[in-house]
């Protein structure tokens, strides 16, 4: 009988009845400590360390502070160096300030290469759905669960139903994989993929470089979907080949990984279909990455809306974002842009910001930052020269980490400010409280950073 | 995990669809290392600004999607932690409903139209084993799966479950379907 990659993995994976083997366990400081203590209050080893990687992201700040312990900010000093006593005391490898492999958790997977196809691959982080890029299945799980897969390499999971989004066509000039994501999510709702594994699949999926899958991966969970996945192919092969952790025997791996897409035939809960060519720009305007709309149009009217709950939720989120029904896109006006977050902070996004950028300076009203994924990242960009390119536009070049996708270090938007991100969730005090979040693309978030207001991008020149 | 077997009393009403975890526990709580005493941050921001208000009563009514977002299980305890011991709504995030039957908070699943009779009535009693959630509007089923409910209904640690299982752990490891993997301590 045939089978979709889901199913191929889930049961290659499969202990016993609802419990999975996991390959491979990232590690953060913010949803860590507490499953630490668990396991040390029932005087349980970790059973793994050997699939297991730390690193420390969401806290750090990105101000050039290279260890845990000058950390200005005590919360955060202590949340890092418990991550690191707790990694030394169980003997987990750690990437933490200070490495030149620190980075955000899933920007570092792939670059290492632990990222690999076939693999089950936890962190008690909800963007984990980044790796599926890889034909892994990979989701986020809860501080408990982490706990569990420290102690027992393995999870206890109901199986998600599965979900294939076949997209035709191929994305328009200056339409990004960011786009093709939150014009689905946009489709679907926040919730549409609830309960799911999704495969995105179709020529527009296949055409795309490995970032570009990360990123879509990446924001699966914004539309609720449990994983997200993209068939393996040579791009993939070619991504992991020569990385640190690549395998050894890696002409082996390959003929192993080719066995992994779904089979013709192959059937899925659910099949949406999606024209990729009519996908334009997209821009948010609301407070969750559904409410989305293409940067030629114009911020909606509550009052046009069907359903009273969807009604009551768009005009909160218009009084929070500060916008009023009927304004052109093109017209609302970023005070602040920050290019980075596990969703665009790999070099190539970088490379696509500075295209924009050309030569150009920052707006005057406008104060932007890029925040690079990795200290890889960082360094093969200003090896290319990148931060020159930002930093003489007057952007401020900062070193790895979450950064004001989240808020949990000193990046933070002011009570009312404006912000082009090429993050991944708009919502309410995400940012920072008060913070007024737009998503977009890297290319967006230049040509915003530019012109003081959202453009279109398809009309840069 | 305490064991949960009937939850009964007055109901708190949150009605908003698509609450996401950054709402329910904003970020800047998340910097503690210890699992206790998160219940007074609870919805922060909406609190604090006069947009919501809540009593800590132990049922919780809200709308669809509740706990979508951020995995932070720093959510659930929260709700728990403040004095909620169930939580009814039309829908829940995956990664949010998984958290919460991990500490022994239920999430009850009920359509829209009883969640609404439920929110009316003020008070309810739910009873796990029975699935059903009992208010002066009527007598409404939810579902629970079976593993997850003899969890509940019996207060059981998951990792003491899954380590009795441990031969079968070894035996997975040593078999030919374990894959090779990358070894992240030789990196």
């Amino acid at each position: 009988m045939p089978q979709n990659m889901f199913e191929k993995i889930w049961e290659a994976h499969e202990v016993s009845a609802g419990l999975i083997y996991i390959d491979l366990h990232l590690v953060h400081e913010v949803t860590s400590p507490q499953a630490f203590d668990g396991l040390r209050l029932a005087g349980r080893p970790v059973r793994r360390a050997d699939k297991t990687l730390a690193t420390a992201d969401h806290n750090v700040p990105t101000d050039g502070t290279m260890a845990a312990r000058l950390i200005a900010d005590e919360l955060s000093r202590v949340q890092v160096e418990t991550l690191e006593r707790n990694c030394e005391e169980f003997g987990i490898p750690l990437y933490s300030l200070g490495s030149d492999r620190q980075g955000i958790v899933h920007v570092i997977g792939p670059e290492l290469g632990v990222t690999q196809p076939g693999m089950t691959i936890v962190c008690g982080d909800s963007h984990t759905s980044t790796h599926g890029a890889f034909g892994a299945l990979a989701f986020g799980i809860g501080t408990s669960e982490v706990e569990h897969v420290l102690a027992t390499q393995c999870l206890v999971q109901k199986k998600p139903k599965t979900m294939r989004i076949t997209y035709s066509g191929e994305l328009g000039a200056g339409v990004t994989p960011k786009d093709l994501i939150l014009a689905t999510i946009g489709r679907l709702g926040t919730g549409g993929m609830v309960g799911h594994a999704v495969e995105y699949a179709g020529p527009a999926i296949e055409q795309l470089a490995m970032p570009g899958r990360m990123t879509i991966c990446n924001m699966t969970i914004e539309g609720g979907g449990r994983a997200g996945m993209i068939a393996p192919d040579e791009a993939t092969f070619e991504w992991v080949r020569g990385r640190a952790a690549a395998p050894a025997d890696f002409e082996a791996a390959v003929e192993r990984w080719r066995r992994l897409p779904s089979d013709p035939g192959a059937t899925f809960d659910t099949e949406v279909e999606v024209d990729a060519g009519a996908i334009s720009p997209m821009v948010t305007w609301g407070t969750n990455p559904g409410m989305v709309v293409e940067v030629t149009d114009r911020v909606p009217d509550p009052a046009a809306m069907d359903s009273p709950a969807d009604r009551e939720s768009a005009e909160r989120a218009l009084a929070y974002m500060g916008l009023e029904a009927g304004t052109p896109m093109t017209e609302v006006a970023p005070e602040r842009v920050f290019i980075g977050s596990c969703t665009n902070s790999r070099i190539e996004d970088l490379r696509e910001a500075a295209e924009v950028i050309d030569g150009r300076k920052v707006a005057g009203s406008v104060r932007a930052m890029v925040v690079p994924g990795s200290q890889q990242v960082k360094a093969t960009a200003e090896a290319e020269g990148l931060d020159d390119v930002f930093r003489s536009a007057g952007f401020e070049w900062r070193e790895a980490g979450c950064s004001m996708c989240l808020g949990m270090n000193p990046d933070i938007l002011m009570e009312g400010e404006r912000c082009a991100s090429t993050s991944n969730r708009n919502f309410e005090g995400r940012q920072g409280k008060g913070g007024r979040t737009h998503l977009v693309s890297p290319k967006m978030a230049a040509a915003a950073a530019i012109e003081g207001h959202f453009v279109d991008i398809r009309d840069w020149s | 995990m305490r064991p949960i077997d009937v939850i009964e009393g007055k109901v708190s009403v949150l009605d908003r669809h698509d609450v996401d975890t950054d709402q329910i526990i904003p970020k800047q709580f998340l910097k503690r290392v210890e699992r206790t005493g998160f219940g007074e941050f609870l919805f922060y921001d909406w609190i604090r600004d006069g947009e919501i208000e809540l009593e800590p009563n132990p049922i919780l009514v809200t709308g669809r999607n509740f706990g979508s977002g951020s995995s932070r299980e720093h959510a659930p305890w929260a709700l728990e932690d403040f004095g909620f011991q169930a939580i009814v709504a039309p829908s829940f995030a995956d990664i949010f409903y998984s958290n919460c039957t991990k500490i022994g908070l239920l999430p009850a699943i009920l359509d829209e139209e009883h969640c609404r009779l439920v929110a009316e009535a003020g008070e309810a009693r739910i009873d796990v084993d029975d699935e059903t959630v009992t208010c002066a509007a009527g007598v409404f089923k939810f579902a629970v799966e079976p593993d997850v409910k003899h969890r509940l209904l019996n207060g059981l640690d998951d990792i003491a479950i899954t380590l009795e299982n441990g031969a079968a752990i070894d035996h997975f490891e040593a078999g030919p379907s374990a894959p090779p993997g990358p070894v992240t301590t030789a990196l």
